[in-house]
This record gives structure tokens, C-alpha cells and sequence, in this order.
């Protein structure tokens, strides 16, 4: 049974993939579609970072999480190196909740 | 050029690194409550392989061990639809033969997606999606194996505010193509209905509504006559390089 769920998850989800990346040889999109693509994309992984940030399962993670990834974006926004922004990140929530906010 | 060439990669490499090693601590956390749910070993390592997807991983081992296996499928395809719209729009940047395409597609993620739109078109792009692709992929499976191994050792990645860091990092790589119009105004957009529709919608769902925004300028511009290309027209996100984030 656990095989079956596996394996079904997994075919499906390559398949979204490869789906998506084959699709885009066939498509003849007239250069307005194209451009559109990478906005679309965005858009996206915009709304992954803001669920991500804001909700666990549901609802509101808690403010320890939005507070450290706001820190990553004042770093990034000011040029920090990758790798700050992601410490940052992560130490400011791990600080806050060693403090005891959730 | 050359060394132009080689101080971008290096800087792709290292910021792929750092989120690697973010990676390591979350797969090994999956590992470890995958083994906690009763879940076998061979399963636990072959779904990081082969389905290597860390929510709908999680999801699935949690509704698993709750008994609902036809659930666990059903809402792990919803939360891994949103892989379609990325491969739409990496296209070519996986390198121009067919295996180079059907070998990528297993390699694509969020990330990924992310590291590569963050990069010029062209060369560059195909060098950071494979360099994330496959360095993201050995650090999920690799944390996913100190998991299983380390079981109960492994400590919560709340603790460490490694949930923190992964949408900080996304957001790093998306801020550059902010500074395009189109771009700002679909991300913002998007963002904003995600957050709202996320207590009311399925897990999934909620990022999907971001399209919406994209798909109303792609229906204006159908119905607009051709030739008529306005100055409205979206320039291609993520031109910027990554992790330098640029003010908006």
C-alpha cells in the first residue's frame, strides 16, 4: 500500500514537471506569452515565501517566523550577502523563540 | 569575460551552499519524523528519491500514518501542481536535448526555480538550474539519511529558525525582478491572496491563486489587436543576479 502511495506521488508529480518543461518546446507563444512565464513564476514563489512565512498547516505560524524572515528582507533588500540574509533569518526566529515568542 | 563568468558562478555556488546546508537540517528533520511515524526505512529514503518534494513529503508521511493513504496522494499532487507553471517557464534552461529536459524535471523546485530565473538567460541560467538542482537534490537525500540514522537525535529546525530561511532566501532571489512593473505588481498580488486564501483553501491551492494576476494580463493581451504591444509589456523576471538583493 505504502509503495503504491509513494509511487503514485511520485509519478504524478514528475509528471507536473516534465509536464511543464516539455509543454514549453511545443507552445509557439508569441513573445508577450513568453515574457509572461517568468512573471507567472514570481508570482508564485512570492506566494510560497508568503504562505511560508505567515502560516504553518493552515494558519498563523506565529510571530517568531514572519519576524526572522522580515530581517532576511531588510537584509536583502540592503545587499547583504546571500548567506546573511538566510542566518539572519533563521537566528533572529531562533532568538525570539529561544525568548519564548512562538 | 572569463572571470566575470567564473566570480558568478562562484557566487551561485556559495549561495546554493547556504541554502544546502538549510537543506541537510530539514531533510534530516524529515528523516526523523518519518522513522517516528512508524514509516520504514527503504520508504522513508525512496520517497526523498524519488518523489523529492519536502511538503508534499511531509504531508504524506503524517497522513499515512493517520491511514489516509488515497488523502496523502490526492493532496500531495494539489501542493505539487504549481511545478507545471515553473517548468513552463524555465523552458530551455535545462540545456538543449531531450534526456537533459526528462533528467531536470526530477531536479526541479522551488528553489531551483529560484536560484535559475535569478540569473541572465542563456548560458548562466542553464549552469545555476543544474548547479542547484543537483546540489539541492544530494542535500535533501543526504539530510534524509542522518534523519533515519539519527532518529530522535536530530533536533527541531523551529529551534535552529530554519523556517525561517527558506523564505527569506526565496524572497532574496525574487527581489532583484522587482524592480520590474508587471513583475512587482503579480508577486505583490499574489503573495497578498495566497496569505488570505491559505485558512479557507486546501494546502496548494492558495499559491496557485497567484496565477491569477498573470493569467488577467494574458487575457487583456489576447484580446488586444496584435501589434499593439504596449509599454505595459513585462520584462522577464529575475534579470538581476543572485542573492544581491537590489532596492525596489
Amino acid at each position: 500500500m505504502l509503495i503504491v502511495v509513494i509511487l503514485t506521488l511520485a509519478a504524478g508529480t514528475y509528471g507536473f514537471r516534465v509536464a511543464g518543461v516539455l509543454l514549453r518546446d511545443r507552445l509557439d507563444l508569441p513573445e508577450w506569452a513568453r515574457l509572461l512565464l517568468p512573471v507567472g513564476a514570481a508570482a508564485l514563489l512570492a506566494a510560497l515565501a508568503a504562505t511560508a512565512a505567515f502560516t504553518e498547516a493552515g494558519r498563523f505560524a506565529g510571530w517568531a517566523r514572519p519576524a526572522g524572515v522580515l530581517v532576511g528582507l531588510l537584509l536583502a533588500w540592503r545587499r547583504a550577502p546571500f548567506l546573511l540574509v538566510v542566518a539572519g533569518a533563521a537566528g533572529t526566529a531562533a532568538v525570539l523563540r529561544l525568548l519564548g515568542v512562538p | 569575460m572569463r572571470t566575470v563568468q567564473r566570480t558568478a558562478g562562484a557566487r551561485v555556488l556559495r549561495d546554493v551552499l547556504a541554502l544546502g546546508a538549510a537543506m541537510v537540517a530539514v531533510g534530516a528533520s524529515f528523516g526523523a519524523v518519518a522513522v517516528a511515524a512508524g514509516i520504514p526505512v527503504w520508504a522513508i529514503l525512496t520517497m526523498s528519491a524519488v518523489l523529492y518534494a519536502g511538503g508534499a513529503q511531509f504531508m504524506a508521511v503524517g497522513l499515512v500514518a493517520a491511514g489516509s493513504p488515497l488523502a496523502a496522494v490526492l493532496a500531495g499532487l494539489l501542493l505539487n501542481a504549481r511545478h507545471l507553471p515553473f517548468g513552463l517557464a524555465l523552458g530551455d534552461s535545462l540545456g538543449p536535448r531531450l534526456r537533459h529536459r526528462l533528467l531536470g524535471s526530477h531536479l526541479l523546485t522551488d528553489e531551483a526555480t529560484a536560484f535559475t530565473l535569478a540569473q541572465p538567460e542563456g548560458a548562466a541560467r542553464r549552469r545555476a538550474f543544474w548547479l542547484a538542482g543537483t546540489l539541492l537534490f544530494l542535500a535533501w537525500n543526504a539530510g534524509t539519511l542522518v534523519g533515519v540514522l539519527a532518529g530522535g537525535a536530530v533536533g527541531d529546525p523551529a529551534a535552529l529558525g530554519l523556517d525561517a530561511a527558506f523564505p527569506a532566501g526565496l524572497i532574496a532571489l525574487l527581489l532583484p525582478s522587482m524592480r520590474d512593473r508587471d513583475t512587482r505588481h503579480a508577486a505583490l498580488g499574489g503573495a497578498a491572496l495566497a496569505v488570505i486564501a491559505t485558512p479557507l483553501l486546501p494546502a496548494g491551492l492558495p499559491v496557485l491563486l497567484a496565477l491569477a494576476g498573470p493569467a488577467a494580463i494574458a487575457l487583456r493581451r489576447r484580446s488586444t489587436p496584435p501589434g499593439g504591444a504596449g509599454p505595459d509589456l513585462p520584462a522577464p523576471a529575475g534579470a538581476g543576479r543572485t542573492g544581491e538583493g537590489a532596492a525596489c
